[in-house]
């Protein structure tokens, strides 16, 4: 198969993408992003997860929740290529919501055969939210590594990483039996689940980790039988990637025009500091990578639509690229900010803490790099 | 179908029909001796006779200049040139010698230059039986273009040329020069004209051409001499004054970024067919066959991890520049027309420099065999190219230069003149 030259982003992905980038500009700029979620600096803080409600509640009515959601499950049935360029406009304004998990947990659905799969896409569609409990503690991002076991209906063990884990209504739960890996849907409320809040260094998110202690499920939360999750899990990880590396693009995008900006009104000796060139040339060289990951970004998602085939191949190297530029536009955003750049004031360090957490996200750049290269190479000789 | 392919409009799809017919009845000759990595590095007659004849077949089938109009020697399509180009890739035909007439000459001639000197020149030009270079860098203006100080004074209906350029690649082939001079000496940017001039009709009266020697031991550029050398005001482009305008559609084109798409076929050379199997100096993706063909503590630098995760942002790089050309045709995704061709130079000569460089260290011992060793890899074309890639970032303006027209063009950064 082959990709349209477009990347598939036509008239109606473009007004979506607008729609949403004059939405979030209009109700979260970042002022009042920072006043949300950094209001609080103390080092000894309680976890928190802070976010709006209201916001969120106009974003679902947008139909950003439904947009990857098929039409038989009542979405609005349209391609990853569009999603994406939703994510970016998130991450560029950094908003702290449900969005991305959800987004991730209806990739995962997607893929699900099970009966309890549709239901809950159907509901999503609907509004409700969820995200992915698939991570153990070792933080590997291999499917078949698990921390939670699944023996006789019932769960024990712990989840963790969790993204988004006091902003969700669900949870996609991996789970190992003598069958293999399994995922079921287990409410945030259900009885025996525990959601420990995890200290972050990131404050547009919140993370945690999820003990299971002796969760009952029955077949009407099966999303994935034990023997097919891993392989579920596997066809979405390209979209997975895929948007992350979109919530990058968006952020270092804020971050080169944010820093831009400050090298056009900041002067010193007489002159703009945007005139030296220990300060022109880096930004540009951040634009060049924004532009390279973006390209790749856009490339690995209408692959994942049209081009299954190529799709894990363009999406590691989409998130190799995002995650690099994310480390270097965050280095450099704040260092050419000078001492302004390094207080909890300057908006800054929203996005550099963002991109941190982003570029860990199902593996760092260096990570994907070899798998990549195991792709395109071929194993490694022992 | 091929990915290009499934793009085309209804035009472009029947040239693409044609050109792989008359490619795949095409047969290359075999050079007569090595065929150098580019254009700018031809050294010998037998090299450029062997390219010329293949620059005037393909014009002849119509493949080269195909976008220009009819009366210009073109062929009056529309948006085909690319489409000759894939093709012509596709098919490993040799490069086109006359790089800097096809791509730098034309396209401002064409935008420039009087009707009677289009029509004259560029049939010419396009079918290879003149050769053209670009007189544009002196001793002291480089980077600083605009301070060049060869001079043009009118005497009767006459303009009596003389100076120094220098850097002149393909001066010692050339019939015609496109030559920034100036006209007025009180005015920087103001007192600039652009003619083209006769070179190789003038040698041994009023101009003389002197080769230099790369570091690659390599010819390819000049200095160019003249004294007194004689055209009429026919062969000024725009008027008098004008010639820093017309030259930034000569610039815009070196650095890819211009309206016209300049007829490129690739670069099938000798270094292509080496002499080791599947090797081959070209882009990132020719480095995996090179890291399994080459031993590295015991085991190949394929199996290396650290060498698989150079090999593997190289790939990446260029994949990215590649879908980057392509986002830059889909305007809804680019917030800045020319955000991404302003890079196109810089990215691509910095891309192909790295690939040089990790190319050797993946060769290790043996990069250090240059070319007419019989041990070294790949005939020794990849240490030659890594040496040349320093032509591609510092000629048609340099990396450096390219970052501050980014910074100041594209982000609206401080000028830094
Ligand atoms: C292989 C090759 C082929 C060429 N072919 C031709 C040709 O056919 N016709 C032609 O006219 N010219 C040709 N050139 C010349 C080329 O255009 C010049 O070499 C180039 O513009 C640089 O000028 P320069 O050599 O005088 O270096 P300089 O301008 O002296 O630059 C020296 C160094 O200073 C840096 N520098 C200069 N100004 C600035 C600044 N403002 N900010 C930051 N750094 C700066 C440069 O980047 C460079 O690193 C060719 C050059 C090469 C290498």
């Amino acid at each position: 198969m082959t990709q349209p030259k477009n990347f598939a982003f036509g008239e109606d992905e473009k007004m979506l993408r607008d729609t949403a980038r004059k939405f979030l500009e209009d109700n979260l700029p970042t002022d009042k992003l920072h006043k949300l979620v950094a209001s609080n600096p103390d080092l000894y803080r309680e976890p928190e997860s802070i976010w709006d409600r209201d916001l969120w509640q106009q974003i679902v009515e947008l139909g950003w929740t439904t947009v990857i959601v098929p039409e038989e499950n009542g979405g609005m049935g349209m391609s990853l290529v569009a999603l994406t360029a939703l994510v970016e406009e998130s991450g560029r304004a950094a908003l702290p919501s449900p969005f991305l998990v959800t987004a991730n947990s209806s990739l995962v659905l997607r893929e699900c055969s099970a009966a309890a799969g549709g239901r809950l896409l159907e509901e999503i569609a609907g509004g409700k939210t969820a995200s992915l409990a698939i991570t153990p503690k070792t933080g590997s991002w291999t499917h078949d590594d698990c921390d939670v076991a699944l023996e006789g209906g019932t769960l024990n063990g712990t989840a963790w990483f969790v993204q988004e884990a006091r902003k969700v209504d669900s949870f996609i739960v991996k789970a190992e039996s003598s069958k293999g890996i399994a995922l079921y849907e287990v409410p945030a409320q259900a009885t025996g689940v525990e959601i420990v809040p995890d200290t972050i260094v990131d404050l547009t998110r919140d993370q945690a980790h999820i003990n299971f202690n002796q969760v009952k499920v029955s077949s009407d939360q099966l999303l994935a039988e034990a023997g097919e999750g891993s392989a579920a899990l596997s066809r979405a990880e390209p979209g997975l990637l895929t948007l992350v590396a979109a919530d990058m693009c968006g952020a270092a995008e804020w971050q080169l025009q944010t820093t831009v900006e400050y090298a056009r009104v900041r002067e010193q000796f007489n002159r703009q500091i945007g005139f030296f060139q220990a300060i022109k040339h880096p930004l540009v060289n951040v634009m060049i990578m924004v532009d390279h990951a973006k390209s790749l970004t856009y490339n690995a998602a209408c692959a994942y639509d049209t081009e299954p085939e190529h799709a894990e191949k363009f999406a590691r190297m989409a998130k190799s690229r995002a995650s690099d530029v994310a480390a270097y536009a965050s280095n450099r955003s704040i260092q050419f900010h000078g001492g302004i750049g390094f207080t909890w004031e300057c908006f800054v360090h929203l996005y550099t803490k963002r991109q941190k957490h982003n570029q860990i996200l199902y593996g760092d750049a260096s990570y994907q790099r070899a798998k990549l290269a195991d792709i395109l190479m071929g194993p490694m000789a022992a | 179908m091929s990915e290009d392919q499934k793009k085309d409009t209804p035009e472009q799809a029947d040239f693409r029909a044609y050109c792989r017919d008359w490619l795949s009845k095409h047969e290359t000759k075999t050079p007569s001796s090595r065929l150098p990595q580019s254009a700018i590095e031809i050294m010998h007659t037998d090299q450029m006779e062997y390219l010329r004849e293949w620059q005037y077949e393909a014009y002849q089938a119509g493949l080269v200049g195909c976008d220009y109009p009819v009366e210009e020697g073109g062929a009056g399509r529309k948006d085909c040139q690319l489409i000759a180009n894939q093709e012509m890739q596709a098919a490993n035909k040799p490069f086109l010698p006359n790089i800097l007439g096809l791509g730098m000459a034309a396209p401002t001639i064409h935008f420039h230059g009087k009707q009677g000197v289009k029509e004259n020149l560029l049939p010419r030009l396009f079918s290879c039986e003149d050769v053209w270079c670009q007189g544009f860098s002196e001793p002291g203006a480089g980077s600083d273009l605009a301070n060049v100080q060869t001079f043009a004074e009118k005497k009767g209906d006459k303009w009596v040329i003389n100076g120094h350029k220098v850097w002149t690649s393909l001066a010692h082939f050339a019939d015609w020069m496109i030559l920034l001079l100036r006209t007025d000496k009180s005015e920087k940017y103001d007192g600039l004209s652009y003619f083209v001039v006769p070179i190789k009709s003038e040698l041994g009266k009023s101009v003389e051409v002197r080769p230099l020697i790369k570091i690659t031991g390599e010819t390819g550029f000049n200095e160019v001499f003249f004294e007194n050398l004689e055209v009429t005001e026919d062969y000024l482009l725009e008027d008098l004054g004008k010639g820093w305008q017309v030259a930034q559609t000569t610039l815009l084109h070196e650095r890819g970024a211009g309206p016209m798409v300049t007829p490129s076929s690739g670069g099938a050379t000798s270094g292509g067919s080496g002499n080791q199997e599947g090797l081959s100096v070209g882009g990132a993706y020719s480095l995996i066959n090179l890291a399994k063909a080459s031993p590295r503590n015991g085991r190949t630098a394929a199996d290396d991890p650290v060498m698989r995760d150079k090999i593997m942002e190289m790939i990446i790089r260029q994949e990215g520049s590649k879908q980057g050309a392509r986002r830059a045709r889909v305007e809804g995704l680019c917030d800045h027309p020319m955000r991404i061709p302003l890079q196109s130079k810089l990215v691509m000569s910095e891309i192909r420099q790295d690939c040089g460089a990790l190319a050797m260290e993946i060769e290790g011992a043996a990069s250090t065999l240059y070319i007419n060793d019989e041990n070294a890899p790949v005939g020794g074309e990849w240490p030659l190219a890594y040496m040349n890639s320093y032509g591609v970032t510092i000629a048609a303006g340099t990396s450096e230069i390219q970052r501050n027209i980014l910074g100041e063009r594209v982000l609206g950064m401080a000028k830094s003149k």
